[in-house]
């Protein structure tokens, strides 16, 4: 990403002071490798590939996208889970993009994680109280009354019974499993929570549970979210403002509501329109934006705007100038040479 | 309660379910199946596991069956069932599965083997896991092909990649030759699609068929499924949990919950006047596009039971919110599914009045 652009985006951002994250510019490549003695480098793959935004202390912003538009790598880099390729992400006053393990540890504390599989992320050899207990033990956090009281004490706050303390996950059902990953979170009382997919796992009726505890607990403790969620009723449902994801960059971002009434990115229209309504008499074709083939390979995005192969108001500047992400009404930017609803 | 009494209860509910639910005489030419009092259940170390339980329905041709429920309500076993492919498990399997006037419940292997493929084919939820790996699908679609039909390879080949064109793969006749891996999700599940198609069945039952899919893939794929449908003129069963999916495709929609129907009437009256608390509960726990933004979802409580310990009585009732206004009735009959208007049924003790009166107030307006 160019200096230009990073420097627009931090002048840009209006509640600078007020922000909890920021990141600019961050981009993330993996190396494609070829050979086994020689090894050298083919290609890269562009998960992520410049991306500006902020984040505000208690808002949550949602990161939508299909799937290979690089919104978990995202979760993940402003975890620190993955090293950037370049940008940078500043958490709280602090440029954590390239902050060495051991340094990174306090931070861990304040930013903490909600994974999309509940079967998989919880360890099956250990207890309840095991699980949930590790941060305090992991960060040599010393509690009023003990760990297993705070463990009990969170069990109680997601919905769970206290006296389940020495279960293993095995004998909890999908939805029981992710109220232990949220328990495990909140132990350290995390400023930020990036949740990747928190319900998809889940069957309708859990979903909805899942998603009014989430917005129960960031009333109760002031938390700020960043959602990474396909599903567009839900990031809608739970998100105050949204970031569309293409291919590795942001394509618009706004707030909830204008997002849904006023999409302004071909894309989003698109994917907006393919959402099937739970209304049969809205059922036929008319107003319904059909996008052809696949998303491409992001080994070798489409040059310029990476939408330009998909988009049907596509012309010549498309598939040369790339769109700067610009504001195009208060709080609402787009990065389109053609936006629609303007 | 013998296996004839339930048969003869079967009949007499599903007489009742037929007779006004599309307007039609039983056994019109246009019913290509029909299922009576299916009983699916499976023996284990724990007990016995009712995965269906006394269901019925029927399906016209080139008309769709939506099924819907949270996983564990029955609707994969149900189709297994329909395709004979609980044949060599300790599955039993009572009751009648009529398709197109043949009894398959208790036919032999073979015969089903000949029907599948041919007159039922079945769409997966996960292409990558349900196509061979080893094998190109073009291989897959000629084997499954000359299978059911007469023909030299050559021709089956023809026949395979005029099937992929049509459904919309490009460059058909160069793809016939890809693996799996080398095609993408949505392309993957079109070549399934192609391959169900390939013997022109009469009754294509789609379980899950784009949840592995991303939004804008599976616009596609529905769009495919109904463009097909209305080509073809088959009867086509779809099975979700997504009830977007289901009110785009479907003309009737079966609701179950722990192996049993609960609701049962055509998409309008399943999405405009639900009449049981499970379909209030599905409806409130999904956020929606098509209406302003809900400041709370209204989830249902608790979690799908345990197809071991059903709770007597009503299987929803620790979960549904009007349990008490039964009377303890909930607590010790099942409730039988009966008709509520032409062609909608719903099994609930609440009297119907009652119920239509807490949609209207209580749920409809909170959605």
């Amino acid at each position: 990403m160019s200096e230009a652009t990073t420097a627009e985006a931090a002048a840009e951002s209006p509640q600078a002071s007020n922000a909890l994250l920021t990141v600019t510019g961050l981009a993330k490549h993996f190396a494609v490798t070829r050979g086994i003695i020689f090894r050298h480098q083919v290609g890269a793959v562009q998960a992520v590939d410049g991306l500006d935004f902020g984040v505000t202390h208690g808002e949550t912003l949602g990161l939508v996208g299909e799937s290979g538009c690089g919104k978990t790598t995202t979760g993940r880099l402003l975890t620190r889970l993955l090293e950037p390729t370049s940008g940078q992400i500043v958490f709280d006053g602090n440029d954590i993009t390239h902050l060495r393990p051991g340094r990174m540890r306090p931070l861990r504390r304040d930013i903490q994680m909600i994974f999309q599989d509940p079967y998989s992320s919880l360890n099956p050899r250990h207890t309840v109280g095991a699980i949930v207990g590790a941060p305090f033990r992991l960060q040599r956090v010393k509690t009023a009354h003990g760990t297993k009281r705070a463990v009990q004490d969170l069990l109680e706050l997601v919905g769970l019974n206290p006296e389940h303390y020495n279960r293993y996950p095995h004998e909890f059902s999908g939805g029981q499993r992710q109220r232990i990953g949220i328990a495990r979170t909140l132990a350290l009382r995390p400023k930020l929570i990036v949740a990747d997919e928190p319900v998809s796992a889940l069957d309708v009726s859990i979903q909805a549970q899942v998603v009014n505890l989430l917005e129960d607990l960031q009333d109760e403790l002031g938390l700020t979210y960043v959602v990474i969620a396909h599903d567009l009723s839900v990031v809608r449902h739970i998100s105050d403002r949204v970031a569309v994801m293409y291919l590795g960059k942001i394509v618009e971002l706004a707030s909830s509501k204008q997002l849904y009434a006023t999409p302004r990115h071909p894309y989003t229209v698109a994917l907006l329109s393919a959402v099937p309504s739970p209304k049969p008499a809205a059922r036929g074709r008319g107003q319904r934006i059909r996008l052809t083939g696949d998303v491409p390979s992001p080994l070798n995005p489409p040059p310029a705007c990476r939408f330009h192969t998909r988009c049907w108001k596509a012309q010549g500047i498309c598939r040369t100038t790339e769109p700067p992400l610009a504001e195009l009404a208060p709080g609402h930017q787009v990065a389109c040479h053609f936006p629609e609803n303007t | 309660m013998t296996r004839a009494e339930r048969n003869g209860a079967g009949r007499a509910m599903t007489a009742m379910a037929r007779a006004p639910l599309r307007g039609r005489d039983p056994g019109a030419p246009d019913e290509l199946l029909e299922v009576r009092n299916l009983h699916i259940h499976f023996p284990t170390d724990d007990g016995l596991v009712k995965a269906v339980d006394g269901l019925s329905f029927r399906v016209d041709r080139g008309h769709t069956l939506g099924i819907v429920g949270e996983s564990g309500s029955g609707k994969s076993v149900t189709s297994l069932g329909i395709l004979g492919l609980h044949e060599g498990t300790n599955a039993l399997i009572s009751g009648e599965i009529w398709l197109d006037g043949e009894e398959l419940v208790g036919t032999t292997p073979a015969r089903i083997r000949q029907l599948r493929g041919d007159k039922v084919a079945m769409i997966f939820q996960d292409p990558l896991s349900s196509l061979h790996p080893y094998y190109s699908v073009g291989d897959q679609i000629i084997e499954a092909y000359r299978i059911h039909n007469d023909v030299s390879r050559k021709a089956a080949r023809r026949h395979a990649i005029e099937r992929l064109d049509r459904v919309g793969i490009p460059q058909a006749a160069m793809r016939v030759d890809s693996y799996p891996h080398q095609l993408s999700g949505g392309m993957r599940q079109r070549a399934m699609i192609a391959m169900a198609l390939s013997c022109d069945p009469e009754l294509l039952i789609a379980d899950e068929p784009t949840t592995a899919l991303d939004v804008t893939v599976q616009a596609q794929i529905l769009d495919l499924i109904s463009d097909l449908q209305a080509e073809f003129g088959s009867a086509v069963i779809i099975i979700t949990h997504d009830l977007g999916v289901v009110a785009e495709l479907a003309d009737d929609v079966l609701v179950m919950y722990a192996g049993k129907a609960v609701e049962y009437g055509s998409a309008d009256d399943i999405f405009g006047r639900p009449e049981h608390p499970y379909t209030w509960g599905l409806l409130g726990s999904m956020p929606r596009l098509d209406r302003e933004r809900a400041e709370r979802l209204m989830p249902i409580r608790g979690t799908p039971p345990s197809l071991i310990n059903v709770p007597s009585g009503c299987a929803f009732r620790p979960r549904c919110a009007y349990a008490d206004l039964t009377g303890g009735r909930s607590t010790d009959e099942v409730p039988p599914l009966r008709r509520t208007a032409p062609g909608h049924l719903s099994a609930c003790h609440l009297p119907v009045g009652e119920r239509r009166g807490i949609w209207a107030e209580k749920i409809e307006p909170n959605l």
